[in-house]
């Protein structure tokens, strides 16, 4: 393997934000097309990392610097890719946020970060977000997964809110809706006809590619 | 596998359950009984060695009267810090007051086996069995003999026992089941082989000793007897005192750590009158009767507190102090072991005692289980992890990360949480699992514990013995059962 694709997968390895720009930035200097970084340091790297968490020699810090590596090496990549009309192969679009009346965000941003290495379109609304809201960027995304994050036991009430909403929108059957957060059961989730739940950001990520039919996770 | 041993070291929390004045009037308490009441010792051998020295000696009762000044002149002679050796020097244990070291539980006269959980009278191969694991193991520092080898021929089972350990496990190896002077003797030779002759095995003792009192206030006779051929040999002889609360002791906890404080002193004094100079320690396992059936409890707060007071005696007298903690009185390994292990060997441990037994029995000593051991071992991870309290510098107070995280952000992805997140203790045992994943599988510590315990038993043969000194100690073993 070239020296500096080595280096990339080193980087992403470590997470490091500032060096993987710089050396992606070499890379493409060098000549390499965007769609080999791509597959042949980035996706590999990342499986890498996935598979030392997997067996306990990683910890969630090292797979959160490395998928935060991982988007910013794509913030570079992908207008390239785009100019040359290579389409990025998405396991689907998703749109998150914690609901109206509630601020927390670490959970749902660690989710957001977590689908977004595993393939996923995500667009972050952000916190205290509105039940309109979210209907109104499903429609404008396209979204196939919405997700729905809240810390409290009156917070969560406002899942339902917004799955009703949907409904009232028409557009509950085009998206899988993934509830989660401290207070949220596999119970609530039922009850308020969400489609997935999941206790941890690892478990969401496996949920929602079940959900989309997508296979393994990387 | 790697050859680390984790002991707690230089603790920084430390409990204190006596204050100056009440050791002092337990000191004092406990010279009027030696002086006054004495003690038994029923051996012509022992009693004309403390005649000899200023004891009152009664051979029609063999009980020996000894006077608080040559009790207090003969400890004085006793060395306060000394190197428990393993067969080789990364296994040495310097008992120095600053580490607190755990071993095996022994001596137990049960198993749970490890693959069928059937429950059967323990043998040889169990010890060597046991001894693996424990060899394995970074949280266990030195083995105790964990079971009787009763498969064994009963004048050379403690020979046997050690055999068994020597012959997979190069961590020190501290015996509480040869109780005889002629057994003693061929272990000393067993001992001597493997440190290279008896000047070498006075250098570095691969062998201590420990040796039961009986209470209250007698010693058996076998047991001083085998304790004065080890002192001679320079191997660390320690007496354990197993003094229990209202049948054995005093009811009340001052009172019974006056009767044991006799017995343990008056058999270290004995060592030293003999020869002095010569390592002893203080060894105690001190309890509780239970009330209802009369029996030797094994756990609950009597047990937590002797072992925090009987570290500030040991402390009082400037000799190490193997102290039994761990050792429940639960009949398997679950919510009362959890408690009574984890108690036992905090207040022990907080207290600085030199070692710790030990892990591994259930049922008061009797019944061992692996599952128990796995666990034991875990708990004493955690408070290795706790007793060394928290550490305040530039770096951990992390004044640049708090600056560059700011209100609202997280601390996840930032570098000092990567370097430093891997001091955070990290369990082996405990679960932690999305409570979906319990669910899914209803597995827990247990079952964790006894598939380590089995992978262990089939992927490490443990350390082996040269084929010369193998056939050696059994050539030494051989001798012991055909004079006898």
């Amino acid at each position: 393997m070239d020296e500096i694709l080595q280096k990339i997968m080193n980087s992403l390895d470590e997470g490091e934000e500032e060096q993987i720009s710089l050396l992606v930035q070499q890379a493409l200097d060098n000549g390499f097309e965007p769609m080999t970084i791509l597959e042949d340091a980035l996706v590999p790297a990342m499986a890498q990392v996935g598979e030392k968490f997997a067996c306990g020699e990683y910890f969630l810090p090292n797979l959160i610097v490395s998928a935060e590596a991982m988007k910013r090496a794509m913030t570079i990549l992908e207008p390239l890719m785009r100019q040359r009309q290579q389409i990025l192969k998405r396991t689907g679009v998703a749109v998150i946020g914690t609901v109206q009346g509630d601020i927390h965000e670490i959970g749902k941003t660690l989710v957001g970060t977590m689908l977004s290495v595993n393939g996923f379109e995500v667009h972050d609304l952000g916190v205290d977000v509105a039940p309109e809201k979210f209907v109104l960027a499903v429609t404008e995304t396209g979204a196939d997964l919405l997700g729905l994050s809240a810390l409290l036991t009156t917070t969560m009430m406002v899942q339902r809110d917004v799955i009703q909403k949907l409904q009232e929108a028409g557009i509950r059957k085009q998206v899988k809706v993934m509830v989660g957060g401290a207070p949220v059961t596999r119970a609530w989730a039922d009850e308020i006809g969400a489609d997935g739940y999941a206790e941890d950001a690892i478990g969401a990520v496996e949920v929602a590619r079940r959900l989309l039919g997508a296979g393994e996770i990387i | 596998m790697r050859h680390t041993i984790l002991s707690v070291v230089d603790p920084k929390i430390r409990v204190s359950v006596l204050d100056e004045d009440e050791i002092r009037r337990i000191h004092t308490a406990t010279l009027d009984v030696l002086e006054t009441v004495g003690v038994r010792f029923p051996s012509e051998k022992a009693l004309s060695i403390l005649e000899a020295h200023g004891a009152r000696v009664d051979y029609q009762s063999m009980i020996a009267k000894i006077p608080g000044a040559v009790v207090e002149e003969y400890l004085l002679k006793a060395p306060s810090m000394y190197t428990l050796c393993g067969l080789e020097p990364e296994f040495d244990l310097p008992l120095d007051g600053k580490h607190s070291y755990l071993g095996t539980d022994g001596c137990g006269v049960e198993i749970i086996d490890a693959f069928t959980q059937e429950k059967r009278l323990s043998t040889k191969s169990d010890v060597s069995d046991v001894g693996r694991v424990a060899d394995a193991l970074p949280e266990i520092a030195f083995h105790w003999v964990p079971l009787s080898a009763q498969d064994c021929p009963v004048e050379s089972r403690g020979l046997h026992e050690l055999d068994a350990i020597w012959n997979v496990s190069g961590k020190h190896l501290q015996t509480e089941s040869i109780v005889s002077e002629r057994e003693m003797r061929f272990a000393v030779e067993m001992a001597a082989l493997l440190a290279g002759g008896r000047e070498a095995l006075r250098r570095r003792p691969v062998l201590s000793i420990m040796e039961c009192t009986i209470s209250p206030l007698c010693h058996d006779a076998g047991s001083l007897e085998a304790g004065l051929v080890a002192a001679e040999s320079g191997l660390p002889v320690g007496f354990m005192t197993m003094a229990s609360c209202a049948s054995t002791g005093p009811a009340t906890l001052a009172g019974n750590l006056v009767v044991g404080n006799a017995e343990v002193l008056s058999a270290l004094v004995l060592m030293q009158m003999a020869y002095p100079g010569c390592p002893v320690y203080y060894a105690a396992a001190q309890t509780a009767t239970d009330l209802r059936t009369g029996a030797y409890t094994g756990g609950g707060p009597a047990d937590y507190l002797f072992g925090a007071a009987t570290n500030l005696l040991a402390d009082f007298y400037h000799v190490p102090l193997s102290m039994g903690a761990f050792a429940t009185g639960a009949k398997q390994p679950d919510w009362q072991a959890g408690v009574d292990n984890s108690l036992s060997a905090f207040m022990a441990a907080s207290t600085g005692a030199d070692m710790l037994l030990g892990a591994g029995l259930l049922h008061g000593s009797r019944i061992f289980s692996y599952e128990e051991l796995l666990m034991d071992s875990e708990i004493w991870n955690m408070l290795c992890a706790t007793l060394c309290g928290i550490v305040v510098d530039d770096q951990t107070l992390a004044l640049e990360a708090i600056r560059q995280v700011g209100p609202g952000g997280h601390y996840l992805s930032h570098r000092h949480t990567l370097k430093h997140m891997r001091e955070l203790w990290q369990p082996t045992l405990m679960d932690r699992r999305p409570y979906s994943v319990w669910e899914e599988r209803r597995d827990g510590a247990r079952e964790w514990a006894r598939e380590k315990a089995q992978r262990i038993l089939r992927e490490h043969p443990g350390r082996r013995l040269e084929d010369g000194l193998r056939s050696e100690l059994a050539r030494i073993i051989a001798l012991a059962e055909q004079r006898s």
